[in-house]
């Protein structure tokens, strides 16, 4: 998938993946898709319960070898 | 949509205890939360200049896990906890415990406790102190950061009655 910008933010711990995030979606423009890369298995429910509350679009959610990847679109 | 709001009145002056306000806050401000602070007894150690002052004690609490964050994995599971009486008597038992925890924290990647402090005034959170606990405890506001604004109950109903979520914590 195409994106704009990466948040490497593996090794982090609640709430840092959210809050980097935040952050990073500050840097792109509306529309403009965000990857997020992190280790947290809470973060999963979170960057879900994040783009519901902010309005920002998560296209996708995906694990591998103890790995998330999340697509984040700006709202 | 109206902004939401969230209250936090932090009583606690620990190292464990500093968290939950300080994330929460700080998590409601990136959700897009308007939130306030309101530290008051022995949460005004959560706003101090200095922040060494926060320490975690085991003693009388037999829910805290006391595991070594280093060595090899049978000896990171192995749990210290001791009984009441001999911890009480152990000089210096407070500042292991809160050197062990610090350690726990870096390894797992949990944010420290001034990072978590900067992120939420970075993200606008407000922090109100109370002014009375401030003289019941001798503290001058010269002991406490920059950027808090003094006040009492009824500047914390102004803000909580408003409020989405109100926790005290």
């Amino acid at each position: 998938m195409n994106f704009d910008k990466e948040l490497d933010a593996r090794g982090l711990n609640c709430p840092l993946p959210i809050l980097r995030a935040k952050k990073a979606l500050a840097d792109v423009g509306s529309g403009q898709v965000l990857k997020i890369l992190s280790t947290d298995p809470g973060s999963v429910k979170d960057f879900a319960a994040f783009a519901k509350q902010t309005g920002n679009e998560l296209l996708s959610t995906a694990e591998a070898g103890g790995e998330f990847t999340f697509f984040m679109k700006k709202k | 949509m109206d902004t939401k709001k969230m209250a936090i009145i932090a009583t606690k002056g620990t190292l464990d205890w500093a968290y939950p306000p300080f994330i929460l806050a700080s998590t409601a401000a990136a959700l897009g939360y308007e939130t306030q602070i309101f530290f008051t007894f022995y949460g005004l150690q959560l706003v101090r200049k200095d922040l060494s002052v926060l320490k975690v004690s085991p003693l009388g609490n037999p829910g805290m896990p006391m595991k070594m964050p280093f060595g090899p994995k049978w000896f990171k599971n192995i749990n210290w906890n001791m009984p009441n009486a001999i911890q009480a008597i152990i000089p210096g038992y407070e500042n292991v415990a809160t050197a062990l925890m610090k350690q726990t924290i870096a390894n797992n990647g949990v944010a420290t406790i001034p990072d978590l402090r900067e992120l939420c005034q970075e993200a606008e959170v407000k922090f109100i102190a109370c002014q009375m606990t401030v003289e019941l405890f001798g503290f001058e506001h010269s002991d406490f950061i920059d950027g808090l604004e003094y006040g009492g109950a009824a500047t914390f109903f102004e803000f909580a009655g408003e409020t989405d979520i109100c926790l005290f914590i």
